[in-house]
C-alpha cells in the first residue's frame, strides 16, 4: 500500500514540494491511487455502514449456520442422494450438480448445432445456406428466455400425459420397442443395470478406448516413417465396439437394461428426464448454437482463400482441404470466442428458474432463499458458485487454446 | 467487298451467324438449378432435406397462421369458431394488446404518453444514428429527449426535469467561467472552492472514519472470519482517522494551487456548483414554477409499468448509461496504475463471472440492504443500476478489444504532439477505439435488450411476465402461449434485427481503410 508518507522519504534527495504530489508526473499517479483509495474505503464504509445498521433494525446477522440446517423440500431430479431430511448444503450441491448436468449437455449440442449450420451456411447450396442462415437470425435476435418458454409449454401441452399410455387403445405409444416413453412429465429411458462382472466389461471397453488411440498413433507414425496409408476409421469403430460387446455375451449379458414401464399414473424404473431438464437444454443448445454457427462461419472465412487454393493444386480432395487444411487453422479463430459462449450457456443455464428445473439458482437462490430468509448469503454463495465454475471453465478451455495456437517462434 | 477478291467467288457470308442459344441444360434457371441445388449426390439429398423442412414449416404454419381467429372473448370462444381445424388463436393479442404493450397496471388514459415518447424515442434516435445525414443541430433534440421522455413517462410536473437541465447547463455556463477567468480571480475562486471542498471532504471521511469504527464494533463477534473483518474495519477506520485533516488540506491545496492552470479548479466549482444545485434549488424552484404555471401530468410509478414498453425502458436506459461506465472501466483497465488497474479488473471479472439473474437477486432483495434505512429506492432504479453494472463490464471488455488493437504508434504520436492523458485519450485514442469497437458494443446493446426479459423471474411484468402471469392465468386465456410467445418474439426480432442491420451499415459507412 502507498501512502502519502512513503513519499517524501523515496524523494529524499531532490528538495520535495507539497506541489510536485499533482504536478510531477512521477509522483502524480500515487497521489491518484492514493485517493482512489480513500474513495474506496469510503466507499465501503457507506455501504457496510448503511449494511449493519439495516440488519440490526431487521434483527438479522450474517450467518451460514442454516447450510447445515434440514430442507424440508424435494428435488425432481437428484444426482446424488437427497430427500427433504437432506440439509440445505446438500440441496445446494444438488442444485450444483443439476446445473453442470445441463451446462454439460447443452454445451455439447450447442457444438454441434453450432458447427453443423456454420458450415452449412457456407455451402454453394443456395436453399441449404438461406435456410441456415434463416436458422441463425431467427435465434440469435430473439430472449432465450422465450425460446426456453416456448419449448417447454410445447412439450407439456404436445406431448401425451402417462395416463394416455394405459390401457388396450392408448392414444399414445412407446418409441423403440416399448423402451423410450415421451410424456408431458419427461422422457424415460431405459437404465442399465449392474450385474456380476459387469466391471470386467467395462474395463475392457475402456481398454479398447486406449487400443484405438495407440492405433492411431501407430498409423500416423506408419505415414510419416513409411509413407504407408493405413486404415483407420473403420478399423476404430471395429475397436470401439467389437471387444465390449464379444465380452458382454461371453460373460451371458451382465448388464441388463431395466425398461421404465407404467405403474400407476406415471412410470417407473428406467431413467429419468425431466421435460424441464429437455427444455431447457434444448433451448440453450438451439439458441447458443445460432451463435456458434455464427463464430464457425466467420472463422472459416477468416482463411484466406489462398489457402484452399494452395490445397487444391497440391491435389487434395474438397474433404481432405476442408479437414487437414482448413479446419486447423480455422479452429484457432474459433474457439477462444467458442469459450465465452460456454460459458453463456453455464450462466444462461440459471433461467431453469423459469421452467422449474432446479438447478443451484433453484435451491439455493429459490427455494432456501425463500424458506431461511437469508438473501445475503444465498446470493453471495451462488455467486460464488459461479464465479468459480467460469473462471475454471475459461482456465481449461485457455489450456486448450494455448495448446491449440500456433507455436510461433 | 467482291470487288477486293481476285476472283469472282460463288458465295461469301458478309455477317456472321448470330451465336446459337446454349444448351437449355448450361443456360439460365436450369443451369443455376444444376449447379447449386443438384450438382452431385450429396448436394441433392442436403437439397431434399431442406425442402422437406421448408414444407413441414409451411404445411404446419401457413393453415394455423391464416386460420387465425382474430375476434373472440376467450380461448373457450376460439375454439368454438376453429371447430376443431388448426388455427392461431390472434384474438388473445386483441383482446389483451394494451397489457402485452404497457403492462396490466398502467393508467388506460396515459397510454398515449408511452407511444408519445416511443416515436420521439425514435425521430430523436435519427441524428445520432445518421449523424453523417443529419444536420448536427438536431442533436439538441436528442439531448432534450431524455427529460421530455422522463416526464412523458412518469409524469409529474415538467417543471421538474426543466429544472435539472437548467441546473446542468448552469453548470457548463459556471464551466466557462472559472475557465475564462483570468488567473488573479482565479486564484480568490480557487482559495474559496479548496477551503469549502478541504473542509467538506476531511468532514465527509471523519464521518466515514467513525462508520467504519461503527461497522467494526458491530461484526467482531462470532467466528474467525468476523473477527479477521472485524480487525480489517478498524484498520481502515484508523487510517481514515489519520488521513482525514491531511487528505482535507492536501486537496484544498491542490484545487487552491491550480489556479494558474485552470484544470482542478474548473472541475470542482462545477461538480460543486451541480451538487449544490440538485441538492437545494432544483426541487424548491421546480414546485415554486409549477405553483405559477402549472404544467402537470397525472404520476405514474415504475412498478404500474410493465409489457414491451418496460423491456425499451429498460434497454434504452441501461444501454446509455453503461457506454460511459463501460468507457471509464476499460480505461482503467489499461490504466498503469495498479490500484485503478486491479479494482476494474476484479470488477469485470466479477460481473462477467455470474449470471444476470443473480445480480437481478441481488437488485431485488439484497440492494435495499446498502442504502440508508428508508431511502427506499423503487426496484425498477434498483433493476438499473445492476443491469447497467452488468452490460457496462461486457462494453469494457469490447472496448479494451478496441484499445488493445490501436497500434502503439498511435499513443506515441499523441504522446509526441505532447498531449496529455486527457486530451489524447479525447482527441485521438477514444475515437478510433470505438470505431473498432461498434459492432461489439452493438452486440452488447442487443444482448443486453433481450435480457431484459429476465426481469421477469423478479416478478416484474414485462412482456415475458404479462404473458406468464396475467395472461396465462387469467381463466379466459388458460395456459395460451403459441400466440403470446410468438408475438413477443416478433417484438424482440424486430427491434434486435434492426439493430444489428444498422451496425453493419455503420461499420461499412465507418470504413475508411481500402479494401
Amino acid at each position: 500500500m502507498t501512502t502519502l508518507a512513503d513519499q517524501p522519504v523515496t524523494a529524499s534527495n531532490e528538495s520535495f514540494k507539497l506541489s510536485m504530489l499533482l504536478n510531477d508526473t512521477r509522483y502524480r499517479s500515487l497521489t491518484f491511487q492514493f485517493i482512489a483509495l480513500v474513495a474506496i474505503i469510503a466507499f465501503m464504509a457507506f455501504v457496510g455502514g448503511n449494511l449493519v445498521r439495516n440488519l440490526t433494525e431487521a434483527g438479522l446477522n450474517i450467518s451460514y449456520a442454516f447450510l447445515g440446517e434440514p430442507s424440508g423440500y424435494d428435488i425432481n431430479q437428484r444426482p446424488i442422494e437427497y430427500d427433504s431430511q437432506s440439509s440445505h448444503g446438500r440441496a445446494a450441491v444438488v442444485g450444483l450438480l443439476n446445473t453442470l448436468i445441463v451446462a454439460f449437455l447443452a454445451c455439447v449440442t450447442a457444438t454441434i448445432f453450432g458447427v453443423i449450420a456454420g458450415v452449412l451456411r457456407l455451402s454453394n447450396n443456395w436453399i441449404v445456406s438461406k435456410l441456415m442462415s434463416f436458422y441463425v437470425e431467427i435465434f440469435r435476435n430473439v430472449p432465450v428466455l422465450i425460446w426456453i418458454l416456448i419449448i417447454f409449454s410445447v412439450m407439456i401441452n404436445v406431448a401425451p400425459s402417462p395416463r394416455d399410455f394405459r390401457g388396450d387403445d392408448a392414444v399414445a405409444s412407446m418409441w423403440l420397442f416399448d423402451s423410450i416413453a415421451v410424456t408431458n412429465r419427461g422422457v424415460y429411458l431405459p437404465k442399465p443395470v449392474m450385474g456380476d462382472g459387469s466391471m470386467i466389461v467395462l474395463a475392457v471397453f475402456a481398454l479398447s478406448v486406449i487400443g484405438i488411440f495407440a492405433f492411431r498413433n501407430y498409423a500416423r507414425k506408419q505415414l510419416f516413417d513409411h509413407g504407408r496409408m493405413v486404415p483407420v476409421f473403420w478399423p476404430s469403430i471395429g475397436l470401439f465396439f467389437i471387444p465390449a460387446i464379444l465380452t458382454q455375451f461371453v460373460l451371458g449379458n451382465p448388464i441388463t437394461l431395466s425398461y421404465p414401464s407404467l405403474q400407476g399414473f406415471n412410470f417407473r424404473g428406467g431413467i429419468t428426464i425431466l421435460g424441464s431438464l429437455i427444455a431447457l437444454w434444448f433451448a440453450l443448445a438451439i439458441y447458443t448454437g445460432a451463435f456458434i454457427a455464427e463464430n464457425v462461419r466467420a472463422g472459416i472465412q477468416a482463411i484466406s482463400k489462398g489457402q484452399t487454393e494452395a490445397a487444391a493444386a497440391l491435389g487434395l480432395r474438397p474433404n481432405r482441404i476442408m479437414s487437414l487444411v482448413v479446419l486447423p487453422q480455422a479452429l484457432r479463430v474459433i474457439i477462444p470466442p467458442l469459450i465465452s459462449q460456454y460459458l453463456n450457456i453455464t450462466k444462461n443455464s440459471s433461467l431453469a428458474i423459469a421452467v422449474g428445473y432446479m438447478d443451484v439458482t433453484g435451491t439455493l437462490g429459490g427455494i432456501t432463499l425463500l424458506q431461511t430468509g437469508r438473501a445475503i448469503e444465498t446470493i453471495l454463495l451462488l455467486m460464488a458458485f459461479y464465479l468459480t465454475v467460469s473462471l475454471l471453465i475459461s482456465f481449461f478451455m485457455n489450456v486448450f487454446n494455448n495448446r491449440m495456437k500456433l507455436q510461433e517462434r | 467487298m467482291s470487288d477486293t477478291q481476285a476472283q469472282t467467288v460463288a458465295f461469301v457470308r458478309e455477317t456472321e451467324i448470330p451465336p446459337s442459344p446454349p444448351p437449355i441444360r448450361e443456360a439460365g434457371a436450369v443451369k443455376w438449378v444444376r449447379e447449386n441445388l443438384f450438382s452431385g449426390w450429396f448436394n441433392t439429398i442436403m437439397t431434399l432435406v431442406a425442402l422437406y423442412i421448408i414444407l413441414r414449416i409451411v404445411i404446419g404454419v401457413f393453415p394455423w397462421f391464416f386460420n387465425g381467429v382474430w375476434d373472440a372473448g376467450s380461448i373457450r370462444e376460439c375454439r368454438d369458431i376453429l371447430e376443431g381445424a388448426t388455427g392461431a388463436c390472434f384474438a388473445v393479442l386483441v383482446d389483451r394488446w394494451d397489457h402485452l404493450l404497457f403492462g396490466f397496471n398502467y393508467p388506460q388514459d396515459a397510454y398515449w404518453r408511452p407511444t408519445l415518447a416511443f416515436v420521439l424515442l425514435i425521430l430523436a434516435a435519427v441524428p445520432a444514428l445518421f449523424y453523417m445525414y443529419v444536420p448536427s443541430k438536431f442533436l439538441i433534440g436528442t439531448a432534450l429527449y431524455p427529460f421530455l421522455a422522463y416526464w412523458l413517462l412518469w409524469g409529474g410536473t415538467l417543471w421538474l426535469p426543466i429544472a435539472v437541465l437548467a441546473a446542468i447547463i448552469l453548470t457548463g455556463v459556471v464551466f466557462r467561467l472559472v475557465e475564462s477567468m483570468t488567473v488573479s480571480t482565479r486564484t480568490i475562486v480557487a482559495g474559496i472552492v479548496g477551503l469549502v471542498a478541504g473542509v467538506g471532504l476531511a468532514y465527509l471521511l471523519y464521518l466515514g472514519a467513525k462508520e467504519l469504527w461503527f461497522i467494526s464494533t458491530s461484526i467482531g463477534t462470532g467466528g474467525a472470519f468476523a473477527g479477521l473483518m472485524s480487525l480489517v474495519f478498524k484498520a481502515f477506520s484508523i487510517f481514515t482517522y489519520v488521513f482525514f485533516i491531511p487528505m482535507g488540506i492536501f486537496v484544498g491545496y491542490a484545487i487552491y494551487q491550480s489556479a494558474s492552470d485552470g484544470g482542478l479548479v474548473t472541475l470542482v466549482t462545477s461538480l460543486l456548483a451541480i451538487a449544490l444545485m440538485m441538492l437545494y434549488a432544483v426541487g424548491p424552484v421546480s414546485g415554486v414554477l409549477n405553483g405559477i404555471i402549472p404544467i402537470e401530468l397525472a404520476a405514474v410509478e415504475s412498478r404500474q409499468m410493465g409489457g414491451f414498453m418496460l423491456c425499451m425502458m429498460l434497454g434504452a436506459v441501461c444501454v446509455s448509461l453503461s457506454i460511459p461506465l463501460g468507457i471509464v472501466l476499460a480505461l482503467g483497465r489499461q490504466s498503469s496504475m495498479p490500484l485503478i488497474k486491479g479494482v476494474c479488473i476484479v470488477f469485470i471479472e466479477f460481473v462477467r463471472g455470474v449470471p444476470l439473474i443473480t445480480l437481478l437477486f441481488v437488485a431485488n432483495v439484497m440492494l435495499a440492504y446498502f442504502f440508508p434505512p428508508g431511502s427506499g429506492l423503487d426496484l425498477f432504479l434498483r433493476v438499473v443500476i445492476m443491469i447497467t453494472m452488468f452490460s457496462a463490464a461486457y462494453i469494457a471488455e469490447v472496448i479494451r478489444g478496441g484499445l488493445a488493437a490501436l497500434p502503439k504508434g498511435q499513443y506515441e504520436a499523441a504522446d509526441s504532439l505532447g498531449l496529455n492523458y486527457a486530451q489524447a485519450t479525447r482527441l485521438i485514442i477514444l475515437p478510433q477505439a470505438l470505431k473498432i469497437s461498434i459492432p461489439g458494443i452493438v452486440n452488447v446493446a442487443v444482448g443486453l435488450f433481450k435480457d431484459t426479459t429476465l426481469v421477469s423471474v423478479i416478478s416484474m411484468f414485462d412482456i415475458v411476465g404479462m404473458i406468464r402471469g396475467p395472461i396465462q392465468q387469467s381463466t379466459d386465456w388458460i395456459s395460451i402461449y403459441w400466440e403470446p410467445y410468438l408475438f413477443a418474439a416478433t417484438c424482440f426480432f424486430i427491434v434486435c434485427y434492426s439493430i444489428s442491420q444498422y451496425s453493419q451499415w455503420l461499420e461499412r459507412q465507418l470504413q475508411t481503410d481500402h479494401h
